[in-house]
């Protein structure tokens, strides 16, 4: 399952875990089933309309997905999901 | 002293949050800026009360977010805004004035405004240590208004920076750190500290109030040229927090009747090597693709802008544009300055001045309007960047049958238009 790594600022919602594994074929679902397992954790990373907000990055494997597929971008086993506030900075 | 800010608020979602050491909402991650009493500000802010008082930047402290008296800085500020007739000539332009940040006052950038106003928060929010993600400039200003302040300081740069900048802030009994990395790793790291070590970073914690210290350079600039705003301004960017700050100071005296409203246009610069936002720009994108920086401008080598949507906004809504400029650009520009107005400006200064050639070359700058260029820094701070580009000395013996030997074909190579190249080529354009 791809992995996903928690920043600070969202480790209340994930029980204080600072990594997760989440079984998910694209991004999309990937935000998807993140919220039915940390409730609240959507909200935080996109706005109501759904698109992911402007001040946070989310990066597959060291790459921005807004120069991938966006929440299209597919998920392989073995990739890492990185969620970054663009100016909270790093994963702290 | 009255207070005259309500709070921070940020600038994404609008969610409100008191007075704090705070940089960023809990909730959207948006960056929070210093929300003023404008209904307040208007009865105590005129052009009469302004010019009654000292010239440094608190005499427009209304528009600045402190609520005690100010700490540290309190002599700097109201740098030279010079009306440049040889560069207007060069350039083909009616009007260009260059407001000279070189030599503000303690550390010759203008990040002398941004941390005063830090390190004077910083001071009513009881810190005894202040702190900094540096390009250099910063450092300096941190380093050395740390004294003023009576704090301690420490101070983290990219390890390969110039070494005027390094001595500039060990001088004053700072700590200095050198990170392996560009600026954006030494970002990253301080992220953390911040959060562990509860310091006032002037650009991380502090950023809402530092980042309004900026908007002196532009109350400034409008209050120099008799009261009014210019036409046409151009910004140098890194972090893109400069440019946005001049639009808001612009904004700000408009709305209070201090000057009246010109439709001000704002034209950012960046360094080729260097240049998220004017490529985003550019391209229509309403994204950054982060860059891994390689100029000269070590000063605006941010790969990763953060008020950079904001500046390409600013930009796109003001009528204005953004262009970058090559390393021999930089260098020529810096030339330019420096021969035809007698004012050396670092490699930032450089992409300013080659970024503002380039738009006037193009027409997106018209030749007939007021025109500004924000030089930000200091050119011996940045000698390494043209010390191969600039002419040696002429070593001769202490006699003078050399001398005249000498002077006579350094005037015959004028008469061949030798010594005289450096500005007509200029007006040549190439």
């Amino acid at each position: 399952m791809p992995s996903v790594r928690i920043p600070t600022p969202l480790r209340k919602l994930t029980a204080e875990k600072d990594e997760v594994s989440v079984s998910a074929a694209n991004v999309g679902e990937l935000i998807e089933t993140l919220e039915s397992q940390f409730p609240g954790i959507k909200n935080r990373l996109c706005d109501e309309s759904g698109n992911l907000r402007r001040f946070i990055n989310l990066y597959v494997n060291n790459e921005d997905i807004r120069f991938l597929n966006g929440k299209e971008t597919s998920l392989k086993e073995e990739d890492v999901v990185s969620i970054i506030p663009a100016i909270a900075g790093g994963l702290a | 002293m009255m207070s005259f800010v309500k709070g921070l608020k940020c600038k994404e979602c609008g969610e409100e949050y008191p007075k704090e050491p705070l940089h960023v909402c809990e909730t959207c991650f948006g960056p929070l800026e210093a929300a003023y009493n404008y209904d307040e500000i208007k009865k105590a802010l005129t052009r009469e009360a302004i010019q009654k008082r000292e010239r440094n930047i608190w005499r427009y402290k209304e528009l600045l977010p402190i609520d005690a008296d100010p700490a540290v800085g309190r002599s700097v500020g109201f740098t030279p805004l010079i009306k440049a007739d040889n560069l207007a000539r060069v350039l083909g332009v009616k009007e260009i004035y260059v407001k000279n940040d070189g030599v503000c006052y303690p550390t010759l950038s203008f990040k002398d405004r941004v941390v005063s106003v830090a390190l004077s928060k910083a001071k009513e929010f009881g810190f005894a240590t202040a702190a900094c993600a540096s390009t250099g400039n910063l450092a300096n200003a941190v380093a050395a208004l740390s004294i003023e302040g009576g704090l301690e300081s420490f101070i983290f740069i990219p390890h390969n920076l110039e070494q005027a900048k390094i001595i500039g802030t060990t001088i004053y009994g700072a700590n200095l750190i050198g990170v392996k990395g560009a600026y954006d790793d030494v970002n990253r790291l301080c992220s953390e500290v911040a959060g562990k070590y509860g310091w006032g970073f002037v650009n991380i914690n502090l950023r809402p109030y530092y980042s309004e210290g900026s908007k002196s350079l532009a109350f400034e600039m409008m209050e120099q040229l008799g009261w009014r705003a210019p036409k046409h301004v151009v910004v140098p960017m890194a972090s893109g927090s400069l440019l946005t700050k001049v639009w808001k100071a612009i904004k700000e005296f408009e709305m209070l009747g201090i000057v009246p409203e010109n439709g001000t246009s704002i034209y950012g610069a960046q360094a080729t090597g260097c240049s998220p936002i004017t490529t985003a720009l550019k391209n229509k994108w309403e994204i950054f693709k982060p860059v891994k920086p390689d100029t000269i401008a070590k000063s605006l080598a941010i790969g990763t802008p953060a008020d950079g949507f904001y500046a390409m906004n600013v930009m796109k809504e003001s009528g204005g544009w953004g262009e970058d400029a090559s390393d021999p650009e930089i260098i020529a520009g810096i030339k330019l300055l420096a021969e035809t107005e007698g004012i050396f400006t670092e490699t930032a200064g450089g992409v300013t001045m080659a970024v503002t050639k380039k738009l006037i070359e193009q027409g997106a700058i018209p030749k007939n309007e007021t025109i500004v260029i924000c030089i930000t820094g200091n050119g011996l701070k940045t000698q390494e960047a043209i010390a191969d580009s600039v002419a040696q000395p002429h070593i001769i013996e202490a006699h003078l049958e050399d001398f005249e030997e000498l002077y006579s074909k350094i005037k015959n190579q004028e008469e061949k238009g030798g010594t005289q190249d450096a500005i007509s080529s200029h007006t040549n354009p190439a």
